[in-house]
């Protein structure tokens, strides 16, 4: 075990999905032509002022408070200055010393244990226009300029890469939930930084941290800092000083790379803007986006463990998205046993939608689907196995169980008269298996079991072939 | 007598009986320009294709529908920090010599919706900043009282074409005096409205929390018809108030009777010229003889206005104009990587005046700095406020000159900033606080204009327009300038 303490903060980046961007009407949909998406505002040609969208400070808000936030009564927009060519104004217009929520937290869990996350603040601010570099050129897309940005930073409170991660999954799992972001990683809707640094166990002073930036996949983050803090342990073991400095991942070598130090450090010159008026948040407002704010993954995990006696892992694989877990809320609703729709769900549901790139929405089983499905397989209609065969043919084609199992012919024979006929068949075509059954091997059982299911291509009810089975041995 | 020179409504009226023709009014704009552009540069850019084009759609239209608009055919000169749309906008620098916007102003529409006809693009200090006019980075303007003299800035060019009668009226922007200083520097009637009356959108911003536009008139009736088209709320510009506007032609009643006049001491003191200060009290005897009660005020944070100002204006400033890169519009000079791209591109483009102001700001900005310059400096603009809202608990306006001395000789101070700023002392004070307060002459001091200023309360356009109005009424106009001089 290593003698140093890991200390992780991340600084997250979420972008609003709001119809138009923070101070202009230009829209916002993802994957534009570059540079349609543009206005003289958000362009910030001469003479032009900002306008501030109310639905993106909603948002915000209810970002916020889903991160258990105090929000702000008084709040304001500041300037960020600096001169770099995704900036059209040469200034950002964030948020300073009034951010829209503060002192908020989540609870993360990482190998059984439950941890509770510090979140500092969440301010909002507009996004910067996204450059690409070419070989000899550097190009630059404006739609993204002005797009909406809640920046949502942590308190040094993660002690490892893995809870670093964890804070990201539910961070993304809660604001997923809220509906005010699509945050998704690899469209750049969710954004991440980390600082990370080390120090002796022990020790209360943090140790010099290093930023990680670039990092845009949750394999990278956890990859990244897991590099980082072998690389600071080795220097740190070796006596050498940690220098303070951004540092850049390289996700095709598996490095991180210097982009500045702490002397290259910027002066923003932050100050109030004053083309836009402070915003003042009354508590009938703060009561409106609280009231449409939909129950969350943390709650609703422990209600299916509690009211339903779902297990820790498939409550929380339930509750990762919000579609999911309402998915299964609405096959529970339907009349379904909610273990086997969690089973169903966690299972072949999402083995499929998995492997054929699909989001739970967009599945031709339907929660209505699935528990007519489930129905059938609870009154013993269908047996477990043939209930895989129906599933696929749903899936596939979104027809109806009891259709599937009528034009199939696939409904399960419960008739005694029809099973006691088969058994008796099975067992006088078999008599080793009578004898080793009367040796006491259980084995003879499964194996008339068996016969007894090819010869019904599967359709007999198992637990009544079981039983009878048993019978037939007995009586001879 | 010119036809720029007549009132309003005698346009108006030989517009309707069709003995004039809107092409008329632009023809005899664009005469007196070629007059005497060439000694008074007022003009940037003379639209004289568009401005008939424009008064020919305009006669169509009045013979087709009847009606007018306020500013029905009124030759116009737009301030060039007002953007107007396909019209080369330079704010009077080399770095936006050649940017054309491709929107209007809101200002800008409202004058086209009342009908006025733009002729051209007003001559001002590099981007509204200077109080002579000697930072235009393409010519000084002279004053056409004496064209050895200044104008006054920065809305210079402004001014000087009302004076000399090259247009109807002007707009200007006023951040610490741009539109009241100029128009006491060259008798003409400038009015800075509350900060928030007129939208700002479209206005290249100098300091954000004190520009404001307003109109150069050459009498007060003038300015409440141009105020009247161009108030109001504007949903692009935030800070711009929801208020409703008055009617202000109504509120021209040529009646003080009642009317309490704070005369502040701080303003009647050191720094302002005796016959300048002789004009001013002449003035108010004149308002107490028609019924008004004078009494001698203190402002006492208003020593601070300047200093004040100076950091408040410089650090807005120095973020608004980071802008002015090359990058996507302006002249761009070439370097070898980006940094010099922006380096070369701003170390040529701006003068050296706009220079010292972003040095300023920046610095008044610094991490380590900001709460020993920028905080203080907006502490005190409160103190300065409040200063006002006192003094607004007991009298209706505060009266005193518009500036310390009439208009200076160019090149006398172009190389003392300080005194150069000094000169703003009584007009920077309503900005600070974001009153209205409008310049009128009062008379002339060796053959040149003094202006007489009137702040009121927030949003009381109405009161100063008839306190000016009733004085203008009472008091000689002054001659028309004579454009004598040497221009050396």
């Amino acid at each position: 075990m290593s003698k140093y303490e890991t200390v992780v903060g991340l600084e997250v980046h979420v972008e609003l999905h709001t119809k138009s961007k923070i101070f202009c009407g230009c829209s916002t949909t993802f994957g534009a032509e570059p540079n349609t998406q543009t206005c003289p505002i958000c362009l910030g040609h001469p003479g032009v002022l900002p306008v501030l969208n109310r639905e993106a400070v909603n948002f915000a808000i209810k970002a916020a408070m889903a991160l258990n936030c105090e929000i702000a009564t008084h709040s304001k927009f500041d300037r960020k200055n600096y001169f770099y060519p995704d900036c059209p104004k040469a200034y950002q217009i964030s948020q300073f010393d009034q951010p829209i929520g503060e002192n908020g937290w989540l609870e993360i869990e990482v190998d059984g244990v439950k941890k509770r996350i510090g979140i500092t603040r969440l301010h909002l601010e507009e996004d910067a226009g996204k450059l690409t570099h070419d070989d000899d050129a550097t190009l630059v897309d404006f739609n993204r300029v002005g797009m909406p940005l809640v920046e949502i930073v942590s308190e040094p409170d993660l002690r490892s890469p893995a809870e670093a991660k964890a804070y990201l999954e539910k961070l993304k799992s809660i604001i997923q939930y809220t509906g005010v972001s699509d945050v998704k990683l690899e469209e750049g809707s969710l954004r991440c930084d980390a600082n990370i640094s080390l120090r002796p166990y022990g020790q209360e002073k943090f140790g010099t941290r290093t930023e990680l930036k670039n990092l845009n996949s949750f394999r990278n983050i956890e990859r990244s800092l897991q590099y980082e803090e072998d690389r600071q342990a080795k220097a740190l073991d070796a006596g050498e000083k940690i220098t303070q400095q951004t540092l850049r991942w390289n996700e095709e070598t598996n490095e991180v790379k210097v982009m500045r130090s702490k002397e290259q450090a910027h002066d923003y010159r932050y100050f109030p803007e004053p083309d836009l008026v402070s915003l003042v948040i009354s508590d009938e407002w703060k009561e409106e986006i609280r009231s449409s704010i939909p129950e969350l993954p943390d709650s609703r995990k422990a209600r299916y463990i509690k009211d339903w006696g779902l297990s820790n892992y498939d409550a929380d694989q339930l509750t990762v998205t919000r579609n999911v877990a309402d998915y299964f809320e609405q096959t529970v609703q339907a009349g379904s046993e909610a273990k086997m729709a969690a089973n169903w769900i966690t299972g072949d549901l999402m083995g499929y939608l998995n492997s054929h790139n699909l989001e739970i929405h967009q599945s031709n089983v339907t929660p209505t689907l699935l528990a007519g499905m489930i129905d059938l397989l609870q009154k013993g209609t269908i047996s477990s196995k043939i209930a895989k065969t129906v599933f696929k043919e749903m899936i596939e084609t979104g027809k109806e169980a009891t259709k599937i199992v009528e034009e199939k012919g696939l409904v399960q024979i419960s008739d005694e008269g029809a099973i006691r006929s088969e058994v008796v068949k099975v067992i006088q075509a078999n008599p080793q298996s009578i004898d080793d059954f009367k040796n006491g091997k259980d084995r003879a059982l499964g194996f008339l079991v068996g016969q007894v299911m090819k010869a019904t291509k599967g359709k007999a009810n198992p637990q009544m072939v079981n039983e009878m089975i048993r019978e037939e041995l007995s009586k001879l | 007598m010119s036809l720029l020179r007549e009132s309003l409504q005698g346009i108006h009226s030989r517009l309707a009986k069709k003995e004039i023709t809107s092409v008329d009014l632009v023809q005899e704009s664009l005469k007196r320009i070629q007059e005497v552009d060439g000694d008074v540069r007022a003009f940037l850019l003379v639209d004289e294709e568009g401005a008939l084009k424009r008064a020919k759609e305009l006669d169509e239209k009045y013979s087709k529908e009847g009606t007018r608009g306020l500013l029905a055919s009124l030759p116009v000169g737009v301030k060039d920090n007002i953007c107007t749309e396909g019209l080369t906008t330079t704010c009077g620098s080399q770095l936006l010599a050649n940017y054309q916007p491709v929107y209007n102003a809101t200002v800008v529409e409202k004058l086209h919706n009342a009908d006025a006809i733009t002729i051209g693009k007003m001559n001002m200090d590099e981007f509204a900043m200077g109080s002579s006019n000697e930072n235009s980075s393409f010519s000084p303007v002279h004053n056409p009282w004496d064209l050895s003299t200044v104008p006054g800035g920065s809305s210079g060019g402004s001014a000087a074409a009302v004076a000399a009668g090259e247009v109807y009226f002007a707009l200007g922007s006023d951040t610490g005096g741009s539109i009241r200083q100029p128009a006491a520097f060259t008798g003409t009637v400038g009015l800075k409205p509350t900060y928030g009356l007129i939208s700002r959108y479209g206005l290249v911003a100098f300091a954000s929390s004190l520009d404001q536009i307003g109109p150069l008139t050459k009498n007060v009736e003038d300015s409440a018809y141009v105020l009247q088209a161009i108030a109001g709320h504007d949903r692009n510009d935030s800070t711009s108030a929801n208020v409703e506007v008055p009617d202000y032609l109504s509120a021209l009643t040529g009646d003080v009777k009642g009317l309490r006049v704070g005369v502040p001491k701080e303003m009647m003191g050191e720094g302002i010229d005796p016959e300048v200060k002789a004009l001013v009290q002449k003035s108010l005897a004149t308002l107490e003889s028609m019924g008004s009660t004078i009494e001698e005020v203190s402002l006492p944070h208003s020593e601070y206005a300047v200093a004040t100002y100076y950091l408040i204006a410089p650090a807005e400033a120095s973020s608004n104009l980071a802008r002015f890169d090359g990058v996507r519009y302006g002249v761009r000079r070439y370097g070898e990587n980006l940094i010099d791209l922006y380096h070369e591109t701003r170390s040529k483009g701006f003068g050296p005046e706009v220079k010292r102001r972003i040095m300023l700001g920046t610095y008044a900005l610094s991490s380590g700095y900001y709460d020993a310059y920028y905080k203080k400096a907006q502490q005190v603009r409160t103190l300065i406020a409040q200063d006002f809202e006192q003094l607004f608990a007991k009298y209706d306006v505060i009266i005193g000159p518009t500036t310390p001395t009439t208009a200076f000789k160019l090149n006398e101070r172009i190389d003392d900033p300080m005194t150069m700023y000094a000169n703003d002392m009584c007009t920077i004070p309503a900005n600070l606080a974001g009153l209205p307060g409008i310049s009128v002459p009062c008379g002339l001091s060796n053959g040149l204009p003094v202006g007489l200023q009137i702040i009121g309360k927030p949003f009381a356009e109405a009161t100063l327009l008839r306190v000016a109005h009733a004085f203008e009424q009472a008091t000689d106009r002054l001659p028309e300038p004579k454009l004598g001089g040497s221009r050396a």
